[in-house]
Formats: C-alpha cells, structure tokens, sequence
C-alpha cells in the first residue's frame, strides 16, 4: 500500500538515498497506473495529505506525472527543495508547499510550453487512494468509532481511517442539532452501561481527548437528573426499570408523590404514583464541544476527513455454502466512491473495513451496499430500519421556577409522546408546540402557564422503527460493513460507549467491554425486539 | 485545624479564633474572623511595614504566635485529650484506632488534591457537619453533583477559591437542604458572582451565603454614588 512508502519522520530528509527510494516508488506506482487505466478517470489522487503531520509531499504527491517530472527538472531544483535548510528543524519541514507548487509549475509552463497544465493537479480536497477503514458520516457517532480505532490498534499508525462526511458545517445532523441530555434511566442494562461509561468519558474528557497545546474543553456540563412521571399502570415497569438502574450502578432514587411535592413544589403530582429521579451522571452538556474535542484529537491522531458523499460502493461476491448446504452470497465492499460537493468529481477510495454511522441517512447508504435487496422475508431482504425523524427543541423562560431560572427545559425533563412531524425538512412548528406540548406542561407544572418560547430548532433522531434501540455491529452478509447508528434520540449520550464496542469488534473480533450483542443487525430478520421502553 | 502559615502576610494580628462558634464547630476560616477596628489600622500597617523589612521582627512575631498557639491548645482539647497529630515521621499513633466509632464532623480538605474518586471517601462520613473544600483545584461540578449523600448532616460547606466550580455546579447543591452556611466567594469560573449568589439563596432559603457582596457588577445610579467617609454626615 502507498502509506507504506510514507515515512513521515524527515529526520532523514535530505540524504540522497532516502529521496532516491521514495521518488523510485513513485516511478513504479507511475508506470503501474499508465498501464491500468485506458479510461480517463475526472479524479486521481496521490495518497492525502489531510493530516497534520508534514510530510515530504514531493516524494508522496505526483502520481502519474512524478516520474516525468523527476526527469525534467533541473536536477539542482530537484536538489535543492530537498536539502535541509537553515531554519527547519530536525524532523520538520517548514516549506510553503503551495506557494512551491506553484513556482513550479510556472517554471514548467516557461521551460516545456506545449505542456497540459493540469500538472500536480491540486488533490488536497480529495480522500486518499487507499484507506484501512472508511467511516461514513461525521457526526459524534462516526468520530467516536475513529477515536476508539485510533485509540486500540496495537501498533501505532497501524490504520488508516477516513472519515467521510458530506456536509461540514453540519447544518443536519443530529449531534449538533441535539440538546446534549445524558441520562441512565433506561430499562435496558447495556443502554445503562454505554450511559455510565459515557458519563465517565465526558468527565474525564481532558485525559481522553488532550492534544498537545491545546486548552483543555469545556463541555459546560450542567449536572441536573431527569424525572420520570408514571402513572399507576406504569408504576410497576418503572419501580422494575429502577431495580436495574440501580444493579447497573447508576445512582436513581424512586419518589413517592409525597417527596415529590416536598422536594419540587411547583409539580402538579395529580394522577402520578411514582416517580424516578436520577441523582448523579445526568444532566446535559455542549454537543459542538464534544464535536470538535473528537475533530481536534483525530487530527492529531492521524485520521483522515474528507469533505464528500458517499456514491457507490462496488463490492465482490462469494458464493458460500452454509453448513445445511444452502447457497449464500457474501457480499464484501473493496471500494468507496466518495463524490465531491457540487461537482461530478469522485473518488475511490479502497478500504478493508466501511463503518456505516450515517445517522438519520444510515438505511440509504445500506441501501448503497444491496442491504435489502432481495425477496422480504429472507435475511438479503431485510432492511436496515432507520429513517429520520423530526423532533423539535423548545427553549421557554418563565417566571416563579426557583430552581431552574435560564433552562431551556425544567430541570426534571417530560417526557411526551406525540404524533410525527413531517421530517421533509427541519422547519420548527411552533402551533405543534401550542396545541400539543403546551397543555401538557401547563397541566403537571401551573407555573408554565405563563412560559414564553424563547427559541426552537428541530432536528432529526436516527429512529430505529423496528425497536428504537441502536444498531451496531457486521452485517451478516456484507460482511465488511458494521453499523453504528439508529441510536434514535440516545446517540450523543452512548456514543462513546458505542464508539469502543465497534471497534473492539473490528480490532478483537468481539466485544470485550460492553457487551452489544443484542444490538447486532440479525434480530431484524431474527423477529427479535430488544425494545427499549424509556425513549426520551 | 490551625492552619497558620507564619509566612502569611495576611495575618498582620494574631488572630486566633476558639472553635466554639456559633454553638457548632466550624473550620472558620481565620483569615476572615475577626474585622479590624479603624484605631488599630495604623499599628498593624506600621508593623506589617516593620516584619515585611526586617527578619528580625518576623522571627519575633513568629515566636510570639507560637506562645499564643500554645495557650489555645491548653483550652482546645478533644473529649479532655490532647489533639491527635502525627508526630515528626508523620505517623499517628496506634491510640488513633480505640476511637473508630466517633463520627467524623468535620474534614478540612483546603488546597488538598482531591478528585471525583477521591470523594468516595468523604461520602462516606455519614454525620459530616462541615465540610471545607477551599481552593482545591479538581473539584469542579461533576464532583458537586456527588455531595448529595451529605444532604442530611452537612452544615457549612466553602467552596471558596475553587478554580473549576462554575454555577452549573452551584446548582446542584439544591439538595443540601440542611445547609446553614455555604461559601461561594472568590470563584473565578463563575461568570456572574451577584446573580450567583441571589440564585443560591433563592435555592437554599435557610442557609447563609458568604462571599458575595450581591451588589457587585451592578452599575449604582448618580444619587446612589458610596459617600466619602471623612465628609460629615448630612444632618
């Protein structure tokens, strides 16, 4: 592979031989394209050089055209970029590749004036050629599987990961868009331990993700529990749900009516028998924080992140027989068309290994990869079922709340269950709010008769429509892509927890930590829910 | 309990407070007990100037305060014994372990490196009175949030001078209904010290919060400007 002939430590630059090897290798990736390609492909690229480390990018870049350059340049030119100069550290490069490039190629033009000037054509926007593992999407889900990647290889710089996400300002997804809630009140025990360990992530936040010279994050984490209202029929789940909490080590307390008004006044306790108030690990903090602490970090890891769409995967088949001698296809994805934004220019990325953490879009890139496509009913018909849903965040000010004066909601958070929103696009309407959420919380709070909506945005959940609870882990038939999505309004919280799980699954062949295996993809085809009944 | 540090400009008196105050016993802050009356300002700046200059006078204070100390220690005694200190190599002495069931009342933890894990041990002390957690420099408000198992006992807590408590942190000391006296003064990560300190009392109706003037960063109208002492008082 091309990272191979990477070296990246220049401590050795500017001894002939170390350039003679480098720029050889590319002569021969030369030759070897010339003789592959008779078709014109729009987008070729040398190995990126996305990340922060300074590379000598002469040796790397070229391609094609690095051999016929190497002949034509004047040999002291050559020479010259290429001794250490005064001023640069050992190990360091201090050139200015671009203003360089471009000298260059003016001195070309001046010398050979017949030639095509897409020379050293400028790919610094393009993925590289090759990659270990190919994440698509960007979001926290997707960041923390390549942190956790990162994080476990056993060698360092042993894996290249790309992480392919379309939109950088990240105007849609959900992380950003997410109100940032943490939470353990959950029925399921492994929702409960990616919740803890979560927890324990963001605390110590500054020893995960510390980058040299960088000021320490603040995720301005608000610690407040959430409290869940039950009526009496639900009572019996919940004091049930609260009995694993508490074997799961999360620290809920059960509240009687009694309490409840003792503790918070203002609650309207009519029709509620009981209710479960989480004392520690909860509150909410800042998504974007955590967003660009995990962007920072993997940066200065060494991943990769590419600016484009996920197209096309081309995969290969293998025709297997199980051990009942029925006929099965393996599917396995070798290569990734990533196109560029507001252009027909792609990329092919080849990969080992596609982690699909494309979020509210995960079924369209499963759908890319021929999961679902077959007869319903049989494991190749099975979809991937995760769709967009819109939920919409109210931010209200009112008056005569002692505990919670600038909150954008109470400190206990109410839980409602409402009809669905068209999720077509991310409008907020506030007439659902008025009609819909408005009397609810008039009704348990009297103090919010009087609230005034300050500011409301809408967002998706990657909702799972089959059990609400995430999907992680392979495919059973295409066997290179592993999930890490459908966490349906819970992701933000467990991503950390799942970010491992994924890639202990990758690096060790199973999960060694939390263990996920209700999670996999064949309970939809298997029938089986692992229902998660506290959905937020 | 007599955290005085000889080197200490701030202690210009010898100031030395009994602990009995208030009828409970507090880690009271000794720096803050005792106002200094207007006559005696210009003594104690004239010495200040004097142990500031000349070592001679700071070795003299010194031993006068030692003398001090040692008078207050006859007074101050525990259940009729002397204090338990550890002696010289630091080790406490085996009598420490015939008093295993007396309940702790009060921990000192000022500029000590205590951590989120670290407070499993406080949480334990099931009839902590007073707790002070001054100028520690972990203890942010993911460790506030855990002082909730304290709520039935504690008194007085400071938080003075804690580098990483914010008011987020701040607000979930709402379970410390028993509170009497809470000490949020000198917090740099707090962004609005008076609305703050108005928050918290708000939140804690029976406790006494120290360390805020509340009028801080409130802009005073023309007719409201402080008055200069010296001028004579407008009959």
């Amino acid at each position: 592979m091309a990272g191979g002939s990477r070296p990246g430590r220049g401590s050795r630059r500017g001894h002939g031989e170390t350039v003679t090897y480098s720029v050889g290798g590319g002569a021969l990736r030369a030759t070897g394209q010339l003789a592959r390609s008779s078709e014109w492909r729009l987008a070729r690229s040398s190995d990126g050089w996305d990340n922060s480390e300074a590379a000598v990018r002469l040796s790397e870049g070229a391609g094609l055209r690095g051999a016929m350059i190497r002949r034509v340049l004047p040999h002291g030119l050559g020479r010259g970029l290429l001794t250490r100069r005064p001023g640069t550290r050992r190990g360091g490069f201090s050139l200015d590749w671009d203003g360089k490039v471009s000298e260059i190629k003016k001195k070309i033009k001046s010398i050979l004036p017949g030639t095509p000037c897409d020379l050293l054509p400028d790919t610094s926007h393009l993925p590289p050629e090759h990659s270990d593992v190919v994440i698509v999407g960007g979001g926290v889900l997707g960041l923390s599987v390549a942190y956790w990647l990162k994080k476990l290889e056993n060698r360092q710089g042993g894996m290249r990961v790309l992480v392919v996400e379309r939109d950088h300002t990240y105007s849609q997804a959900s992380t950003g868009l997410s109100v940032g809630g943490i939470c353990q009140q959950f029925s399921l025990p492994e929702n409960i331990q990616l919740s803890l360990f979560s927890a324990s992530f963001l605390r110590n936040i500054n020893e995960y993700l510390a980058v040299t010279n960088a000021p320490p994050l603040d995720l301005q984490f608000n610690p407040s529990g959430y409290l869940l209202l039950a009526s009496e029929k639900d009572a019996a789940a919940m004091e049930s749900n609260v009995k694993v909490q508490k074997q799961e080590g999360a620290k809920v307390c059960l509240m009687s009516p009694d309490q409840l008004r003792n503790k918070f006044p203002w609650i309207n306790t009519e029709g509620v028998a009981l209710a479960s108030y989480g004392m520690e690990n909860e509150g909410w903090f800042d998504p974007w924080c955590l967003l660009h602490g995990l962007r920072q970090k993997l940066a200065s890891m060494g991943v990769f992140f590419c600016q484009g769409e996920v197209t096309r995967f081309v995969t290969s088949s293998q025709h297997m027989l199980t051990t009942d001698d029925e006929m099965v296809t393996l599917k396995s994805i070798h290569e990734v068309h990533v196109k560029m934004d507001h252009s027909l220019e792609y990329q092919p990325v080849e990969c080992a290994i596609v982690i699909n953490a494309a979020g509210a879009w995960s079924a369209q890139i499963a759908a890319l990869a021929g999961i679902g496509k077959g007869p319903p009913g049989t494991l190749q018909g099975t979809k991937l079922p995760v769709e967009p849903r819109k939920r919409y965040v109210y931010v209200w000010t009112s008056l005569g709340l002692p505990l919670c004066p600038r909150l954008c909601k109470p400190c206990p958070h109410l839980s409602l269950q409402e009809e669905e929103p068209d999720p077509a696009n991310l409008e907020v309407d506030h007439d659902f709010f008025q009609e819909k959420v408005w009397p609810h919380l008039a009704l348990r709070v009297p103090a919010f008769e009087t609230l005034k909506v300050q500011t409301a945005w809408a967002g998706y959940y990657d909702y799972n429509t089959f059990d609400q609870n995430g999907v992680v882990g392979p495919h059973p038939l295409v066997v290179n892509m592993y999930f890490a999505t459908g966490f349906s309004g819970h992701g933000l919280q467990q991503a950390p927890g799942v970010g491992r799980a994924v890639a202990e699954m990758i690096l060790e062949g199973s999960f060694q930590t939390i263990d996920l295996s209700p999670f996999l993809f064949n309970r939809f085809y298997l029938g089986e829910k692992t229902q998660e009944n506290n959905i937020m | 309990m007599w955290d005085l540090v000889l080197g200490d400009r701030r202690i210009n008196s010898l100031r030395l407070v009994a602990p009995m105050w208030n009828g409970t016993r507090g880690i009271h802050r000794l720096g803050g007990a005792v106002v200094p009356e207007g006559n005696q300002k210009k003594e104690r700046t004239m010495l200040q100037f004097l142990t500031d200059h000349f070592y001679d006078v700071e070795a003299l204070r010194g031993y006068l305060l030692q003398r001090e100390m040692c008078k207050v220690h006859l007074k101050n005694r525990f259940r009729d014994k002397e204090w338990i200190r550890p002696d010289k190599y630091g080790h406490f002495s085996p009598e420490f372990w015939n008093f295993r069931e007396v309940p702790v009342e009060a921990v000192d933890a000022s500029d000590c490196e205590i951590n989120y894990e670290g407070l499993d041990n406080l949480l334990l002390l099931k009839e902590l009175q007073s707790l002070s957690l001054q100028r520690c420099p972990h203890v942010d408000d993911w460790c506030l949030s855990r002082l909730y198992p304290l709520a039935d006992s504690l008194q007085e807590l400071s938080l003075a001078g804690c580098p990483r408590v914010s008011e987020r942190g701040l607000a979930c000391l709402h379970h410390l209904q028993n509170l009497r006296r809470l000490d949020i003064s000198d917090l740099p990560a707090v962004s609005n010290p008076g609305l703050t300190q108005i928050l918290v009392e708000e939140m804690l109706p029976n406790c006494q919060v120290v360390g805020v003037d509340w009028a801080e960063g409130l802009k005073l109208g023309p007719e409201e400007q402080p008055q200069d002492t010296a001028s004579p008082v407008p009959a």
